[in-house]
């Protein structure tokens, strides 16, 4: 009896509770993909947290999320790996593979200190004290805590001093990310690499800082030095999938900012850039970097020059699925249809463009935006992103008589678009241009390769204003081109549809303007003549935005007040939340590598629309680079020549489009990657050594 | 009022149910190497606690006593406690997931936490009625956060100190513990 009562009594309360469960849990439902479920079952149940997140169910959420890769757990081994990686579709290899990176160069017993600390030794504690010795806010405190923190023995005290990571045991556990107490030590993932945004916490040298793209570049020298030509591709590829293209054209603003400047020449970042990305091409042999699985979701991308296929390279290195629409017949934007073959040959740029579109970018040409397709019509095709790169193709008009009259006067793009589309472009013995820009350098040199003799290049300021490349400036003088500066065109004079002679006035520096610099100014019946068989206008583009004339999405997209798209800097994105704009669209004319930055974050922001995270940037990121300190007073450093590119004669150049610049040898990018001082944001190499 | 006052004093200090009554220790242990893993399971305890007080003390008289099958307490409350926290389980990440997600595992872990088992049946031992039930639960899981937050916060310091390897981790935890309950005998003479 008893025991029946105490039977019912239990059972009761037992039926009770699983009844109450059991309409709890209909009532309280929460959609759990199935998925996390299963990844939760094979992760070992231990809970211990080591792998960073709050239990093994937490884990199996984020690995199904994508945040982390099927070899979360520590504890659980290759098996473990092997059975969540099952159940992701996905090989072991397949997801990301972590390592642990330091980001400080110098040990403190190298680098700028503020004071000898000497208190308890772990790096947290040393970081209570005014944030530790270094004079910089983001150096190693050099006590080692992540190596003890360490549960797989993957750290050591290397030589210098600082911890070194053995490869094959890092698990990319976390463990010492976490402990750091300055967030030095990192698990870096190439797509963590090539989302991050440069912010006021990384320690970089002063190249790197001032770098749009934010290439990594004392670190791909260092490999060049190394002979480890693959890795110094790979480098500047996690921050700039165009190393041949920048490494041809690029205005390199790292060099004017580089420590060496203070000692004799700036390194040659670009030419060894060069160096590196054509031994890639040389060998034949491809670097592809690894593609994640496909996601299933789908990015367009409007325009293939560099802002567009960059923001296509590295979405598809995360496993998008891009397709790119260009209006053209080819890919490559104006570094095919404006830049000519002299400075970088169609067949180089063939073969960059080749390895992004072999990571399974699909590309359409002959299809443009307002004309053959809508916005709508891509949102109707499923696209969950737009990326609008159409570049800066409507140039602006000189604005002076006679400028309609004559075919013989054309805009400097419009002549090098026709060179470029592989049509003939002849021009006359006296070719003006008007315009102080890399357009009109390349339309003179153009127009001189082709024939002309006299060619002449009027600019309204003076040579030092001159926002060309410095290199297309003397490459011009050299062949030749004869220079007017100070000099604006009234009139084009001419009879019977046939240009003569063009007249100009000469100004002088007034005021400085909003943008600094002084405002030429008129002098008054200075009026001359040249004679002139091709007039060339080069003084300015703006984006062609008359494709988004269009009725419903594009006209919310918002315009700037030089005719530009209207996007927030640094993340990219326009007025339409998942519409994203960069490179001259957004800028109107400038360079490639700020199209390419402009890609790449770009790239960066739809991810994380895309998977659902916030769209913000790190509070401390800046746009522009801040100034870094030069090489400390009374330290000196030997100094050593700069290697100089290799160039075709003068005379080997007219009436043909041949490579001028033929590179450097591997001995002199050997003996330069040497010159390179290792900087970090306040140290760099021979500071303590020569200074003590 | 003054029954409360007290009652909440002599569970949060006198007679706290880590460092006095000795309960709970496992996660006391497990959960206190740092400070933001001991507020989670602190809060974690206060709700489940409380709560857990209120229905073995209705289960104790509304079922067992009146069925004189009071020798079924122990399995009784054991099952009734499990239940119940699966159900706050359920019921918090539909309603409130941010605060789901920031207890995590220390939900389910409660259920196997002998100061919860401790308190219900403290409450019927010490025959409380209804309103001490819920005051005396609340407090005691009160008492149970700020001994587990304290010795985290001091856990967080050894961390930085010099310590012998043979002190490191739970030795050193054993020891602190032993003192801060020596420390909290200081309250003994506070009830009087
Ligand atoms: C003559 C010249 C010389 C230059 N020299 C240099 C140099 O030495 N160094 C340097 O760094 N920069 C140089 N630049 C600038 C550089 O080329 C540009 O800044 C860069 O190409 C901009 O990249 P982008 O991707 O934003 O646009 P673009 O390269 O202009 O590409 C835009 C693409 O979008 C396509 N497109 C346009 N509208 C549509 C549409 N409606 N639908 C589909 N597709 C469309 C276009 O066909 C084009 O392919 C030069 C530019 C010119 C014109
Ligand atoms: S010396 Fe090297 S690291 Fe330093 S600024 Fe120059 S190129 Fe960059």
């Amino acid at each position: 009896m008893e025991v029946l009562a105490a039977a019912l009594v239990i059972g009761g309360i037992g039926t009770i509770a699983a009844i109450g469960l059991g309409v709890a849990a209909k009532v309280f439902a929460v959609y759990i993909d199935p998925k996390v479920i299963e990844v939760g079952e094979v992760l070992p149940g231990a809970n211990c947290g080591g792998c960073g997140y709050t239990g093994c169910a937490a884990a199996a959420t984020a690995v199904v999320k994508g945040k982390v890769g099927a070899n979360v757990c520590v504890v659980g081994g290759q098996e473990c790996a092997e059975a969540v990686a099952g159940i992701m579709g996905l090989s072991a290899e397949e997801g990301e593979v972590g390592i642990a990176e330091l980001g400080c160069k110098y040990s403190v017993t190298t680098a700028h200190l503020l004071f000898d600390y000497d208190g308890i030794e772990d790096c947290r504690a040393a970081a209570l004290v005014n944030g530790g010795g270094k004079v910089c806010s983001m150096g190693c405190l050099g006590f080692g805590t992540c190596i003890s923190a360490c549960q797989f023995g993957a750290l050591y005290r290397g030589a210098d001093g600082l911890p070194a990571v053995d490869k094959e045991r890092c698990t990319a556990c976390g463990a010492c990310e976490r402990i750091c107490p300055k967030g030095i030590i990192r698990v870096q993932t190439p797509s963590r690499k090539f989302t991050h945004v440069q912010t006021d916490d990384d320690c970089v040298a002063p190249c790197q800082a001032t770098c749009p793209a934010q290439i990594d570049i004392p670190a791909y020298i260092a490999a060049i030095g190394r002979g480890d030509y693959e890795k110094a591709v790979c480098i500047i590829k996690e921050s700039n999938p165009f190393p041949l293209v920048c490494g041809r054209v690029c205005p390199h603003v790292c060099e004017s900012v580089c420590r060496r400047n203070d000692i004799d020449e700036p390194v040659n970042i670009n030419h060894l850039k060069r160096f590196a990305a054509d031994f890639e091409m040389n060998s034949g042999k491809r670097f592809l970097p690894q593609v994640l699985p496909p996601n299933g979701k789908r990015v367009a991308i409007i325009g293939a020059g560099p802002g567009g296929l960059t923001c296509a390279y590295y979405l598809a290195r995360m496993g998008y699925q891009i397709k790119v629409f260009e209006s053209m017949p080819k890919p490559g934007g104006m570094l095919l249809y404006g830049i000519p073959e002299y400075r970088l040959p169609k067949k180089t740029l063939d073969w960059e463009i080749g390895g992004i579109l072999e990571l399974g970018v699909e590309l359409e040409c002959d299809k443009k935006l307002g004309v053959d397709f809508t916005i709508e019509d891509l949102y109707e095709q499923g696209y969950d992103a737009i990326f609008l790169a159409v570049g800066a193709w409507d140039s602006r008009r000189l604005g002076v008589p006679g400028e309609q009259d004559f075919p013989q006067v054309a805009s400097g793009t419009e002549f090098l678009i026709k060179r470029g589309l592989g049509e003939e472009t002849p021009v006359g013995r006296d070719v003006i241009i008007v315009g102080g820009g890399n357009t009109a350098m390349d339309a003179a040199r153009t127009s001189w390769r082709l024939g002309a003799e006299n060619v002449y290049l009027l600019y309204r300021r003076s040579r030092k204003e001159m926002p060309a490349n410095d290199i297309e400036v003397d490459e011009g003088e050299h062949e030749g081109i004869k220079y007017h500066f100070l000099a604006a065109p009234t009139k084009l004079i001419g009879t019977g549809g046939k240009l003569d002679a063009m007249e100009f006035l000469k100004m002088e520096l007034g005021e400085p303007d909003a943008s600094g610099r002084r405002r030429p100014v008129p002098i008054e019946g200075s009026e001359s003549n040249i004679q002139a068989d091709n007039v060339f206008s080069a003084i300015g583009q703006s984006p062609d935005l008359t494709c988004l004339d269009a009725e419903g999405v594009a006209s919310k997209l918002g315009r700037t007040k030089w005719n530009s798209i209207e996007a927030a800097d640094g993340t990219m994105q326009t007025d339409v939340s998942n519409i994203f704009s960069g490179g001259d669209a957004w800028r109107g004319a400038a360079t490639a590598v700020e199209a390419i930055r402009d890609g790449r974050f770009a790239a960066r922001s739809i991810n994380l629309l895309l998977t659902g995270e916030e769209l913000t940037l790190p509070s401390n990121w800046y746009a522009r680079a801040p100034k870094l300190p030069g090489i400390d007073e009374g330290i000196k450093i030997d100094k050593s020549e700069r290697a100089r590119m290799i160039e075709l004669s003068v005379d080997d150049r007219r009436m043909n489009f041949n490579e001028v610049e033929l590179g450097i040898t591997e001995e002199m990018a050997k003996k330069e990657s040497e010159r390179c001082l290792q900087c970090g944001e306040v140290c760099y190499q021979g500071y303590r050594e020569k200074a003590s | 009022m003054t029954e409360y006052l007290l009652l909440v004093v002599y569970a949060v200090l006198v007679n706290n149910i880590l460092l006095a009554q000795f309960l709970g220790n496992c996660p006391f242990l497990g959960t206190s190497q740092k400070m933001s893993t001991a507020t989670g399971m602190a809060m974690a305890v206060i709700f489940v606690l409380t709560f857990a007080g209120v229905i073995t003390w209705a289960v104790q008289w509304y079922v067992l006593v009146p069925l004189e099958l009071e020798y079924l307490q122990t399995i009784a409350f054991i099952l009734v406690i499990a239940a119940l926290v699966q159900l706050v389980e359920i019921v918090l990440q539909k309603t409130a997931p941010a605060l789901y997600s920031a207890l995590g595992i220390f939900l389910p872990l409660i259920t196997t936490n002998c100061a919860v088992l401790g308190v219900a049946i403290i409450n019927i031992k010490e025959d409380y009625d209804f309103a001490n039930t819920v005051v005396f639960s609340f407090a005691s899981a009160v008492g149970f956060g700020l001994a587990l937050v304290l010795f985290a916060g001091l856990r967080e310091r050894f961390a930085l100190s010099r310590m012998p390897r043979a002190l490191q981790g739970t030795v050193s935890g054993l020891i602190t513990a032993g003192l801060m309950a020596l420390a909290f005998q200081g309250f003994m003479k506070l009830g009087g």
